[in-house]
């Protein structure tokens, strides 16, 4: 009942200066609309920007380093203990790149139910013969099925159909750089060299755009079936498996029990791409900074409005306390006025924010280096809203608390007797 | 033996800044229920500080102040807002309606506070004193179209809306012409002849003061004839 009546005087405080009113709520809207859409833009941005890296870059890869063991034979003959060793030029092992025993470990890994998927892949130097002109690049075998579903093959694959290098038998996919290199068109056939000297001839079937120009000018996709073929290797043979986990964050550990589980080389993709999460992080943080900045000077516009209507009103203030109000009542009175404003300038944000979000997205924006993007990318994360509106809340509390305060600590007397 | 409604006892007041002056200096009487008491006296004798202090809004005194029995004396300010709000109503000179509402709303919004009758009732109630006071047409119009007079009848209108155990006013006619002024005076002196309804009335008018049943005079701060 109390608060029925408190709500109804300050609706009537806050009509009769519907004006005031209105600048301060649309002081919050646009503070919540800027937030709101810098935030989804923002993310929107670093998330493709990640992404173009991140969605194609296994969580954990499992491979076999080149590289010279680490106890030499001389080490660890008994012979020349407590002797200097000064051999120089040492070669690493003539080591195979396969995984050993790939068939048990996918197996084994498939079975972990940290992970979401697993695809093996060959990468193998070849040489693409054109005329007589070589250009270096080098080929991966890969399981299309499994690629295009854990690490959104398809969609760097602008011309042609990705699954064809299942179906059609000796086919390639080229960057779209190279192809260019080679003049190479869809269904024209392409000579390539492997390193042991063998020739190839394979059809093309589509062109590749990752976004990063280098990548593309130096790489090529086959099934692996064709890629084993062409280096005359058996069905078990592969380079590397890249394994995508259900979690991320649990790929550093991961990647460390796979190096001594399966006797391989393991890399994670926080090791590998550290850069791309310090840099997401410093965007993100910009934006928060701005967004709040904007929510500040918003409580700054509330509290000045409302000491100047406390100003204004004191007659009322006066009055109501000499009828039985008590401060806590005129107290309660002008926080409900703020926070009305709050909610209703916040509200009114969300809104606004996502219609601008909305606009935002339909903005062509295309560039070469990122052939899957046709507008600006906005993330329509729920969180940011609810980050916003919260914000709106506090500020606008902190900014109706003092003036509220002063209002409840009117004396009365002073204001009639002062007339 | 009447019953006594207000006493006080021993009131002294005085303002420190920037010397201490002293403003009211042992102030004691009783007013017993029913009764129509004027307080007179010149400008600065401190009659207006004697009222805002019984009305409980002043709490800067030394001294005793019993309501209804009741000691006022160090409640908290949320329980004087309680007292006030159930027990005293105002009139003021300067009218001092709330222009953001209707008549009718300033009305109820004791009553609504007091919440011991559903807003239905208290509207009925408003409409009956309203049309007690012949202004029940001027229930819907806002407080900052009504006149001089009207203002004032409203006030007197909401100060009844609780039935108080007494009404306080500050200079009611002051600010208002002699129709005006008598128009309300004879409300004043209807509710206390009807109702019982007791009034302490601060004036400065001799005229009205003369009409009253019983007149405080003050000067200099003490209370010199009662």
């Amino acid at each position: 009942m109390n608060l029925r009546l408190i709500v109804s005087i300050a609706k009537s405080l806050l009509l009769a200066r519907l004006k005031q009113t209105i600048v301060a709520a649309v002081g919050v809207t646009f503070s919540i609309t800027m937030f709101v859409t810098l935030l989804g833009f923002m993310t929107g941005l670093n998330t493709m920007l990640d992404s173009l890296i991140l969605n194609r870059t296994p969580h954990v890869r499992l491979f076999n380093d080149i590289k010279p063991l680490e106890v030499q034979p001389i080490d660890a003959s008994g012979k020349f203990k407590g002797a200097y060793n000064f051999i120089s030029s040492i070669k690493s092992g003539a080591g195979r790149k396969e995984i050993y025993n790939s068939g048990a470990i996918i197996q084994r890994i498939n079975e972990d139910d940290r992970v979401l998927g697993l695809a093996p892949r060959i990468n193998a130097p070849v040489f693409f013969n054109d005329g007589a002109i070589e250009i270096t690049a080098s080929i991966n075998g890969i399981d299309v099925v499994e690629e295009m579903r854990l690490f959104h093959f398809n969609e760097y694959v602008t011309t042609g159909n990705p699954i064809d290098l299942k179906n059609v038998s000796n086919s390639i996919v080229l960057g779209k750089a190279l192809a260019e290199k080679l003049l190479a068109n869809i269904g024209d056939v392409v000579q390539l060299t492997t390193s042991q000297g063998e020739r190839f001839p394979l059809k093309v079937v589509g062109y590749f755009e990752s976004g990063l120009l280098d990548f593309d000018k130096t790489q090529a996709y086959a099934s692996i079936g064709t890629v084993q073929k062409l280096l005359g290797k058996d069905k078990s043979y592969v380079t590397d498996l890249q394994v995508k986990l259900n979690d991320i964050l649990l790929a550093p550990a991961v990647a460390k029990e796979y190096a001594i589980l399966f006797q391989t080389d393991t890399e994670d993709i926080q090791t590998a791409n550290s850069q791309f999460e310090t840099g997401s992080r410093v965007r993100s943080i910009i934006s928060y900074t701005v967004g709040i900045t904007l929510l500040v000077v918003a409580g700054f516009g509330i509290y000045n409005i409302l000491n100047m209507m406390i100003f204004e009103k004191m007659e009322t203030i006066a009055i109501l306390k000499a009828t039985g109000f008590s401060g806590n009542d005129v107290k309660r009175i002008f926080m409900t006025i703020a926070m009305t404003i709050g909610v209703v300038g916040g509200l009114a944000g969300l809104l606004f924010g996502f219609l601008l979000s909305s606009l935002i997205d339909q903005i062509p924006f295309n560039t070469a280096a990122l052939p899957t993007i046709t507008t600006y990318p906005i993330n329509y994360n729920i969180a940011y809203y609810i980050i916003g509106v919260t914000f709106a809340l506090i500020t606008t509390y902190f900014a109706g608390f003092f003036p509220a305060r002063k209002a409840g600590k009117v004396d009365p007397v002073i204001i009639i007797r002062g007339k | 033996m009447s019953e006594i409604i207000l006493e006080s006892r021993s009131i002294n007041k005085s303002f420190h800044d920037p010397v201490t002056v002293k403003i009211l200096n042992d102030i004691n009487f009783k007013v017993n229920k029913g009764e129509f008491v004027s307080v007179v006296g010149k400008s600065g004798c401190g009659k207006s500080t004697l009222l805002y202090i019984l009305s409980t809004m002043d709490t800067d005194y030394e001294g005793e102040l019993l309501i209804d029995n009741i000691k006022m004396t160090g409640k908290t300010e949320a329980e004087l807002a309680h007292v006030r709000n159930e027990k005293i109503g105002f009139v003021f000179q300067f009218h001092y309606l709330l222009n953001e509402f209707s008549a009718l709303k300033n009305v109820m919004l004791p009553g609504l506070k007091l919440g011991k009758h559903s807003e239905q009732e208290v509207e009925h109630r408003a409409m009956e004193l309203m049309k007690k006071l012949s202004i029940d047409k001027l229930a819907l119009k806002d407080a900052n179209q009504l006149s001089g007079g009207e203002k004032q009848r409203v006030a007197i209108a909401r100060a009844l809306i609780n039935d108080p155990d007494i009404i306080m006013g500050d200079e009611p006619t002051g600010n208002l012409d002699k129709k005006n002024s008598e128009i309300v005076f004879d409300i004043l002196k209807q509710l206390t002849i009807e109702f019982k309804q007791t009034m302490l009335i601060v004036t400065h008018d001799p005229e009205f003061a003369g009409k009253t049943q019983r007149v405080i005079e003050m000067e200099d701060g003490r209370i010199i004839r009662q």
